[in-house]
């Protein structure tokens, strides 16, 4: 456990200092926003890993990106207390949402709806507000020159790098905390929700839980991507476009590992910048129909995603090396619990 | 009606559900005309059996032969066509749909439409309850009444042999009587029955043959007179 | 009553007609073979850009372009069963969501790629009707109509003929439809035809009213889950029920404030009214 730690350490601080070693800064660029998405990505696979399709994330992330933006621009507030009333916003959607739903056993397709309604008033509700919100057009805070702490304003991408890479490693460890928690055997268990329910487990509780995490680390997701962007717009940071974004990287990255939904942040980011600098403005539209098309193909032939068919690789390898050490005649994969 | 005819024959069927496997080599055959039983405990394949032969479920090896052809990779609505029908375990009627509607759907294959006024009649005929609630909706009906109307509608597509999954399954023991009462009408209408059941007494009644099908395997068969008089049989299934 | 709260009403009912065409698709679609199609209003979408390119671009007579729309939406439905749904049928539905979200991505971006992201107009101006001072429009009027019409024979095919019943069989039990004879992918692919054809024809009716475009979907797509949601998934007399009801609220939010907000109160309401009833309002 020790050694573990260690090497996280060694390995998270190696990655801190890459940007500084000299790294060009379109790749610096690409880089913190795969960290940033990544972060909201595991977060939305908190809930998809258990069953519950929240289509309404993207309210969350509307949320997060807004608030800490508008209270800046009209009230001189500064991010580190605009952030976490986003947060804290995002979190109390997400129990007057989440508390009727999960207590009423609204689930599937249900659940999946109503959440989308959530993403789709987020939206319609900024662009609604134009006045205050600047609608379509979108809101860009105002900037001070130079970098302040106070505005959490970083012109040099490189501590942006750091700050994102902070975000990212939170969101891991999040994922790693419910992991290793109660909340993670009630969760699987609560496919029979009453079967469940019959051993004591608070079922709803635990989703609640869940979803609250999630709705705080999108909130968070979102507050670091306005801030970074320096422009927050209803179509690109909420809505249901967002949404279906988070579904991709998250099925086709993998939802049930704690670093797949990172490579799905990964591959939409450079498939899309590939795209762009290939293609240019000639055929926009194209990244997304890739996306469409490899969403539905993973969720049908590998809805584990890329991320999680590499883990299962290696698990059946580990389990089959075992197997030969102790001389057992058959091996199961370890990796049999995926659901 | 053509008497010492096979109908059916299950040669070395085996099937299963995943890596369950519920049946093993089963032989078995069923003559024109016949009324044949299968009788055995909670969990010995009887239901899989049903299903094997009519194509809800595929065998894993064997040969199942009927009227001369191969049925055993088919499809169920293939099998249907072929002049099976089957009666499934707890009725399985379509609860929201009527009585007339539920008879009219047991004669969705071409030949039985052609004739579905014909046929209607007929079973209108031979189950008078059925026709003073026809409009009703059949989750409606009495458990005695959707056993009718669930034999009704296998029969509707005309078949050469009738399946039936424990007929005789949760209904009261007054109701019981009368199901057999009408399995016996059906029989002397010429039409060629295997039947699944758990009320061994009261299938071993209507029957000419019965199998004996224990964890999968046939451990007996014989003419319903001679079983109701073997020994195993008396101790284990009648009580005695 | 202020005449023009009137006029927004009687508009509210029109729209509410259409509406109504597409919930019954989706809750046909629903109950039958038990997925929601999210894509459902691209597949809409995809018959209005039918219509677009046969009636306008290549100047087809309207009702034979709208019948090829119809059919080509139709075509649509069969493969987004047979390509999509069909290897995940019996998966949770999580992963059916997923698939037909993707099945969202996909259409909406290839229509951008095939016609860019510009506002397409089918070029057909029909008049507006003066009626005791409240100005109708033809098209909406038109619209309303079909989709009554439509709705009838929907109903008139489930219950009196014979694939009628078999759909509404095999809604109610799946699993032993093949002893009727009835091969069950036959079926679903009947209904899923059925389901595209009905958004083809919503999709004919409302590109009379509305510039078409790729995203489009996302116009009417919430709303009528919303709908379909509130009348309870799978019960086509409730979504019919819903869609009128939400229609009106849209309509008479928007006469007192704005358009956009209206919408917001309207999914607030949805929301509200998913908690008092989580079954869907309409549901025995």
């Amino acid at each position: 456990m020790k050694r573990n730690l260690v090497v996280w350490l060694v390995a998270i601080a190696g990655l801190a200092a890459l940007p500084f070693l000299g790294m060009p800064v379109y790749l610096l660029h690409i880089a913190v926003q795969i960290l940033l998405w990544g972060a909201v990505y595991t977060a939305w696979a908190l809930m998809g890993r258990f069953g519950m399709m929240s289509l309404g994330h993207g309210g969350f992330l509307g949320i997060g990106a807004y608030v800490p933006a508008l209270l800046w621009n009209y009230y001189g507030i500064t991010p580190w207390i605009g952030i976490p009333l986003g947060v804290a916003l995002a979190v109390l959607v997400a129990v007057a949402i989440g508390f009727p739903c999960f207590h009423l056993r609204v689930v599937g397709h249900y659940f999946a709806l109503v959440t989308l309604a959530l993403s789709e008033v987020t939206e319609r509700g900024i662009v609604a507000a134009r006045d205050i919100t600047g609608g379509s057009l979108g809101l860009t805070p105002n900037t001070v020159s130079g970098t302040s702490l106070f505005a959490l304003q970083f012109p040099d991408k490189r501590h942006f790098f750091v700050i994102a890479l902070v975000v990212w490693l939170v969101g891991l460890w999040v994922w790693h905390m419910i992991d290793g928690s109660m909340t993670r055997l009630s969760m699987t268990a609560s496919v029979e929700q009453d079967a469940a329910a019959a051993v004591g487990i608070n079922v709803p509780r635990e989703k609640l839980k869940i979803l609250l995490v999630s709705a705080a680390l999108t909130s968070l997701g979102g507050s670091m991507l306005g801030q970074y962007l320096m422009y927050v717009n209803p179509g690109t940071l909420s809505g249901v476009m967002v949404t279906l974004q988070m579904l991709f990287a998250a099925v086709v990255g993998g939802m049930y590992t704690a670093l797949g939904p990172t490579m799905g942040s990964a591959l939409t980011i450079i498939l899309m910048e590939s795209l762009r600098i290939l293609f240019g403005t000639r055929f926009i539209g194209a990244a997304n129909t890739i996306y469409g098309i490899l969403l539905i193909v993973f969720t049908i032939f590998m809805p584990v995603g890329i991320w999680g068919f590499v883990v299962r690789c290696w698990e059946r390898r580990a389990a089959a090396q075992r197997a030969r050490a102790t001389g057992a005649t058959s091996a199961q994969g370890a990796g049999a619990s995926a659901r | 009606m053509p008497r010492r005819c096979l109908v059916l024959e299950l040669a070395k069927v085996s099937a299963g559900y995943g890596a369950f496997r519920a049946l093993f080599d089963i032989d078995m055959s069923v003559r024109a005309g016949e009324a044949v039983g299968v009788i055995g405990p909670n969990g010995a394949g009887k239901t899989t059996l049903m299903r094997v032969i009519s194509g809800l479920i595929r065998p894993r090896s064997g040969s199942i032969t009927f009227d001369g052809q191969s049925i055993g990779g088919k499809r169920a609505h293939q099998v249907v066509a072929t002049g099976i029908a089957h009666v499934p375990e707890n009725r399985r009627l379509f609860p929201r749909l009527s009585v007339e509607e539920n008879l009219k759907i047991g004669a969705f294959v071409p030949a039985a439409r052609a004739q579905l006024a014909f046929r209607l009649a007929s079973m209108y005929e031979l189950f008078p309850p059925l026709k003073e609630r026809r409009n009703q909706l059949a989750g409606t009906l009495s458990g005695g009444e959707q056993q009718m109307c669930a034999i009704a509608r296998a029969l509707m597509s005309g078949p050469k042999l009738l399946l039936m999954d424990e007929p005789s399954a949760g209904l009261a023991p007054v109701v019981v009587d009368q199901v057999f009462d009408l399995v016996q009408r059906i029989r002397t209408e010429g039409f060629t029955v295997l039947i699944v059941e758990q009320n061994v007494q009261g299938v071993l009644d209507v029957v000419d043959r019965a199998y004996l099908l224990e964890v999968g395997t046939i451990k007996l068969t014989g003419a319903a007179a001679e079983l109701r008089e073997h020994q195993f049989v008396r101790q284990a299934y009648l009580g005695m | 009553m202020d005449i023009f709260l009137v006029e927004a009403m009687v508009n509210g009912l029109l729209l509410g007609g259409v509406f109504a065409l597409l919930a019954l698709g989706l809750n046909l679609i629903f109950g039958v073979i038990d997925v929601v199609w999210i894509a459902y209003t691209e597949l809409m979408m995809a018959g209005m850009y039918a219509m677009f390119w046969l009636y306008a671009k290549y100047h087809w007579p309207f009702l034979a372009a709208a019948a090829a729309a119809i059919a080509v939406v139709a075509v649509l439905g069969l493969l987004t069963h047979f390509l999509i749904i069909g290897p995940i049928l019996d998966a949770p539905p999580i992963n059916q969501l997923l698939a037909t979200g993707g099945l969202l991505f996909f259409l909406q971006s290839f229509a951008t790629l095939l016609f860019s992201t510009e506002f397409r107009n089918i070029g057909v101006r029909l008049p507006t009707l003066e009626v005791a001072g409240m100005f109708i429009s033809v098209a909406r009027l038109l619209a309303f109509g079909v989709s009554l019409i439509g709705v009838g024979c929907l109903y008139a095919f489930l219950k009196r003929t014979y694939w009628g019943v078999a759909i509404r069989a095999i809604a109610q039990d799946r699993q032993i439809i093949g002893l009727m004879g009835i091969d069950q992918r036959r079926v679903y692919g009947m209904t899923s035809a059925i389901g595209g054809a009905l958004a083809g024809l919503a999709g004919c009716l409302l590109v009379l009213q509305y510039d078409v475009h790729p995203f489009i979907g996302l116009s009417f797509g919430p709303i009528l889950f919303m709908i379909c949601v509130l009348g309870g998934l799978g019960n086509m007399l409730g979504g019919l029920a819903a869609a009128f009801i939400v229609s009106e609220i849209i309509a008479v939010g928007g006469f007192y404030v704005s358009i956009d907000l209206s919408y917001v109160l309207a999914f607030v309401v949805f929301i509200g009214l998913m908690f008092w009833r989580p079954r869907g309002v309409f549901t025995r």
